[in-house]
């Protein structure tokens, strides 16, 4: 399994260039021209970002986060969530820089296959930052109205965030 | 909503600090999360390029077509009035297939040039459209198959079975997807009611 993973993108990319060729296109010319679209598109992120960014630097370093992980820690014991890994629930929505140094670190202070170490896998493996995914995805393309999107994704989180507990403790194995 | 959300990270962040006598350090973190965020748009620079030039090979060789196909099924359900042959809906389907294969390096730029397309189609161009909304989400509670980069990190913490983790992330992404589709399906729906009542 691993060792397909690790084939995989090499393949993806090789397979792009292939088909391209195989069907008479200037596959360097193309590919350049593709990328320069790019850079147009990344300098519109940078505004959005850095606000993001300032944000949620300060949530971290001021302690902000810890006092609402806190304010949380009742429902650990309703959701079945670790005391430990409650932290990263709060944490992943909103830096996935941030979440993934305490994943690390949850995974070398429990190990792995530790119930901590599985809840907080499940949890990386089924969530996304949707403060960042929100940020960038709308600031590509110059929405400021964002709607229900916040909303409806924090509940997508919450889901998640619950059925980890839920099905490592019931996938025992 | 995104202004109240900010200035609230900002001011309780201010009244954490003055609790926990964490000025100095807030004080430090503002400055660096300025160059924090240069070097991630970067970083994000780099992958969007790189991404932008295969998908532009991609789409004049007709890959995109062809995965297109595939994965309409799939859209359908999700984005059951959008065109299947339209360009949006050829990088929705990149997007979701970088996704099931856990390169969310990939899936981010995919997704953008997706995000371009629907912003084409969208009416009003400052206000997200309801494709755009079921589209952010859907990436926000991202569906891997392969989780790749949780796989490696239990590994190189010396799991038995890095891969074990995999069924459960299924069902619980997989959850977390359908309730945060429903969820943004009902407040576009709401919305559009309220809009029609005034």
């Amino acid at each position: 399994m691993e060792k397909i993973t690790a084939y995989l993108l090499p393949v993806i990319t090789a397979v792009i260039i292939i088909f391209g060729l195989a069907k008479g296109i200037k596959v360097f010319d193309c590919f350049t021209v593709g990328a320069a679209k790019g850079m147009k598109t990344a300098v519109k992120l940078l505004p959005p970002l850095m606000g993001l960014v300032l944000g949620v630097t300060m949530l971290r370093s001021s302690g902000a986060l810890d006092v609402i992980t806190k304010m949380l820690s009742p429902l650990a014991e309703l959701t079945g969530i670790p005391a430990d890994v409650m932290p990263l629930t709060v944490l992943s929505p909103i830096s996935g820089s941030g979440s993934l140094t305490m994943f690390e670190q949850i995974l070398k202070g429990f190990g792995p296959d530790s119930p901590e170490g599985r809840i907080a896998s499940v949890i990386m493996g089924s969530t996304e930052t949707t403060f960042y995914a929100v940020t960038v995805y709308y600031g590509s393309v110059g929405i400021r109205k964002s709607g229900c999107t916040v909303p409806a994704a924090l509940i997508a989180d919450m889901t998640s965030f619950f059925l980890s507990a839920l099905t490592v403790t019931v996938f025992d194995f | 909503m995104i202004n109240y959300i900010w200035s609230a990270m900002v001011v309780f962040s201010l009244i954490a600090s003055f609790f926990g006598g964490t000025g100095s350090g807030l004080s430090e973190a503002i400055f660096s999360s300025a160059s924090d965020a240069v070097s991630l748009c970067i970083r994000l620079a780099g992958t969007i390029c790189l991404w932008g030039g295969l998908m532009e090979i991609a789409e004049q060789s007709g890959l995109t077509n062809t995965v297109c196909r595939l994965i309409s099924p799939i859209l359908r359900l999700i984005f059951p009035k959008m065109d299947m042959k339209s360009k949006a809906a050829r990088a929705i389907s990149m997007n979701v297939t970088a996704n099931l294969l856990g390169l969310g390096n990939a899936a981010t730029p995919l997704g953008l040039e997706a995000m371009k397309h629907l912003q084409s189609e969208n009416p009003s161009k400052e206000k997200a459209s309801a494709d755009m909304v079921k589209f952010v989400v859907m990436n926000s509670a991202a569906f891997h198959l392969i989780p790749t980069t949780v796989a490696a990190l239990r590994r190189d913490y010396g799991s038995d079975n890095p891969f074990d983790i995999m069924l459960p992330s299924w069902i619980s992404s997989a959850a977390a997807l359908t309730v945060g589709l429903t969820a943004a399906v009902i407040f576009i729906r709401i919305s559009e009611v309220v809009k029609w009542r005034k």
